[in-house]
């Protein structure tokens, strides 16, 4: 555990701003469960003793928006619900991810009918995609991982509201 | 550029300052029409209810369905029998195999054909570990909803045991498609026997510790009982069926009523309750998944043994072994797939018992590998009408609880 | 005398002249009978003491899109005195599709000819609430006609606009 022993060592630790802010951020993620169809019984096999996804920081699993940072769409998204899931998408506060899990949400998986959208990209931006119908779910905690990479990567500038810190002088 | 707010509208600003005759008084005294979202942690899906309430009390419910809509029924008339199989997983998730078996059992009746007893046992068995699985879901989201949340956990805990016998059987741990046509898929060998048997033994005294948390409690049975009250003739008429029937005094099971498969030469009960309230609806399915475990030992002493296809070439698949080395079964095997299982014309209707209720499928043959039309009488439909009708002069939040004891599966119910 | 032979004597002897077909296949009962008379028959099946079918459990239509009756509605009725299901069909012609509603004997009958209603287009007279049950309210045409495509009438759903 290199951090306690250099804090025990010497007492300080230095490092960037950015690096802080992207630790706290990957280690902490709320997932939001946008459970529609069949992959949400195993979202929330995801969760129970077995295969626990609450040691990689997803305590809770909150069903509010406001207090969560990343969405995982589970099940087949139809026309009447795609308008649903964009305004819930709307609400969720800065930064946030989407996690598109399953084939449904892929690309409209086995369903290629009138009331199904072929694929979530259509009208939301995917951060990570997940095959399976329904995939397993060490998937589902593979998927949650590499975001937590990606995240890792992020810089805190670039989620700055850009508007609010021009306009802040005058 | 000046961007135009509340405060800069001046004929919007003066209208709003003039009325002041808006008192809480006026607020009480009228109705208030509140949307529980398809978006909701315990609406079980997703379902939308549009609530007209007065102060808390509900006066009126209009469920609003159609978000989970796929087109089973217009993708059915498009595809051959075979290939709907995987299909069928997905109607009632919680119980994949149920639906499977009622699937094929309803075209095995418009063929006129019927599988090896092994298979028919091998089938019975996997249904009623489907049964105990949903009813695990039922109870641990029921619980978790009315806030005791470590059920959920418990009763997880006991699916995945269910479904680690699912993956060796079957492949898959949850949707497996597994049943055909003439049969199952591949054969359930010792080991997996004794997996079922060893899950048996151990799930009693699990049941009996989730008994002990919540059954006494006297939180819990404060929170349901009384609440949302079917009475039994009101349960005929709107057509409920399964536990929430029972639960209601009718003992009607479709397994006792026209067996299939095997189930008359197994000794089993079917428990009713009285009340027909959420808390009698909740002792109902803890009753099933005992008796289930009891058909479960009869099946397992039972099991005959014999191959698990039957030989009817023109109906069912041959084994993959003998295609590869024989003619006539490749030739057989190359016209089922690509130009369907030859049935009869003319129509049947099938049920079978799932854990939700009644699942029953109208096929209308005329003569094709593709059937022209496939109607699915799915339960949670028809157990969802009964809504408006219970939660009339509840409280909101017992609103909750009545749609989890009535327990909507929207992938059924949308179809 | 079986019970099936009871209905079918019980039937004949009110509707006789408008009954067209009785047909028995892999132990399934169907009546067919005409459109106008399909309320009479439904007060027949549940007021009877002998015969007593108090639900109603399934509701449907089946399109056979080439023949002069274009429609045919499928009841499914289930007596749990003495546990039978039994099928009466009824022909409808195409112009427009129309025929009366069986809410008033059964009441379970009321969501399932809505969702017919929604899926082929044949509206139920008398009924207290026919609207759109599963596609969206505006939506124009209806999806389980032979001559709706299954993979649908792009523009005929709204979707949300793209980010970028």
């Amino acid at each position: 555990m290199g951090l306690e022993a250099k804090l025990n060592k010497d007492g300080f630790i230095t490092t960037t701003l950015d690096a802080i802010i992207a630790w706290a951020r990957k280690s902490s993620v709320w997932p939001m469960p946008m459970g529609i169809s069949c992959c949400a019984i195993e979202l929330i096999a995801a969760a129970d003793p077995k295969y626990d996804l609450a040691r990689f920081g997803s305590e809770v699993m909150r069903f509010t928006p406001r207090q969560c940072d990343l969405m995982i769409v589970a099940g087949t998204v139809t026309y009447k619900m795609a308008q649903v899931v964009r305004r819930i998408y709307d609400q969720m506060p800065e930064p946030k991810w989407v996690i598109a899990m399953g084939a449904c949400t892929s690309s409209g998986g086995m369903y290629r009918s009138y009331n199904v959208v072929q694929g979530i990209d259509q009208f939301l931006p995917v951060d990570v995609y997940t095959a399976g119908c329904p995939p397993r779910p060490e998937n589902l905690i593979n998927a949650v991982m590499t975001i937590q990479q990606k995240i890792a990567k992020t810089k805190a500038r670039d989620f700055q509201d850009k508007p609010l810190l021009e306009n802040i002088d005058k | 550029m000046e961007k135009k707010n509340i405060y800069s509208d001046e004929k919007l600003l003066k209208k709003l300052l003039e009325d002041k005759d808006i008192t809480i008084e006026d607020a009480l005294e009228n109705e208030m029409v509140i949307n529980m979202g398809p978006q909701h942690p315990a609406t079980h899906g997703v379902l939308r209810l549009v609530l007209r309430l007065d102060g808390e009390t509900v006066l009126g419910v209009i469920p609003e369905l159609g978000y989970l809509h796929r087109g089973y029924e217009k993708m059915a008339e498009e595809m051959t029998y075979i290939e709907y199989i995987p299909h069928t997983d997905r109607l009632d998730y919680t119980a994949t195999m149920c639906n499977n078996v009622a699937y094929v059992l309803a075209v095995e009746k418009l063929l006129g054909i019927e599988a090896p007893k092994r298979a028919q046992y091998i089938r019975m068995m996997v249904a009623e570990l489907s049964r105990i699985a949903a009813h695990m879901v039922a109870i641990g989201t029921y619980a978790m909803d009315v806030g005791a949340v470590t059920m959920v956990m418990w009763t997880f805990r006991e699916r995945e045991k269910i479904q680690n016998i699912f993956d060796r059987l079957a492949g898959a741990r949850f949707t497996t498609s597994y049943t055909r046509i003439g049969g199952v898929a591949n054969d359930a060998d010792d080991v997996t026997l004794k997996m079922v048997r060893d899950f048996l033994d151990q799930h009693h005294s699990a049941l009996d510790e989730m008994d002990k948390l919540l059954l006494k409690n006297k939180i819990f049975i404060n929170r349901l009982e009384g609440v949302g009250i079917l009475p039994k003739d009101e349960a005929i008429s709107l057509g409920v069926t399964g536990p929430n029937l029972r639960a209601s005094g009718v003992e009607y099971d479709v397994r006792r009523a026209k067996p299939y498969l095997f189930y008359n030469e197994i000794d089993f009960d079917i428990p009713t309750q009285t009340e027909g309230d959420c808390l009698a609806r909740y002792y109902q399915r803890g009753e099933e998944v005992r008796e289930s475990v009891k058909i479960l030992y009869q099946i397992l002493d039972k099991m005959p043994q014999g191959e698990v296809l039957a030989n009817v070439p023109k109906h069912v698949l041959p084994h993959k072994t003998e295609i590869y080395t024989k003619m006539e079964e490749l030739i057989h095997d190359f016209m089922l797939i690509n130009y369907g299982i030859n049935p009869p014309v003319g129509d049947v209707f099938f049920s079978a018992e799932n854990p939700k209720g009644e699942l029953g499928f109208y096929i209308v043959s005329n003569g094709t590998g593709h059937p022209w039309k496939l109607k699915i009488r799915s339960p949670s439909f028809c157990n969802l009408q009964a809504l408006p009708v219970v939660c009339k002069g509840a409280m909101i939040s017992d609103v909750i609880a009545i749609i989890g004891s009535l327990d909507p599966v929207m992938g059924e119910a949308d179809k | 005398m079986g019970f099936k032979e009871l209905i079918i004597q019980k039937v004949k002897e009110q509707f006789d002249n408008s009954i067209e077909e009785i047909k028995e296949f892999r132990g399934d009962l169907s009546i067919t009978i005409k459109k106008e008379k399909i309320v009479e028959l439904a007060k027949l099946l549940k007021e009877d003491n002998d015969l007593h079918f108090e639900t109603c459990i399934d509701v449907t239509a089946i399109d056979w899109a080439t023949r002069k009756n274009r429609f045919t509605v499928v009841y499914h009725v289930y007596s749990y005195k003495n546990n039978f299901t039994l099928r009466i069909k009824a022909n409808i012609d195409d112009n427009p599709p129309q025929i009366e509603s069986v809410t008033s004997v059964w009441k379970s009958a009321n969501w399932y000819e809505r969702e017919t209603y929604d899926m082929y287009g044949i509206i139920f007279i008398n009924h207290p609430d026919l609207r759109r049950i599963y596609m969206p309210e505006g939506f124009e045409y209806h999806p389980l006609r032979k001559d709706f495509p299954v993979l649908g009438i792009p523009g005929s759903l709204p979707l949300p606009d793209k980010i970028d």
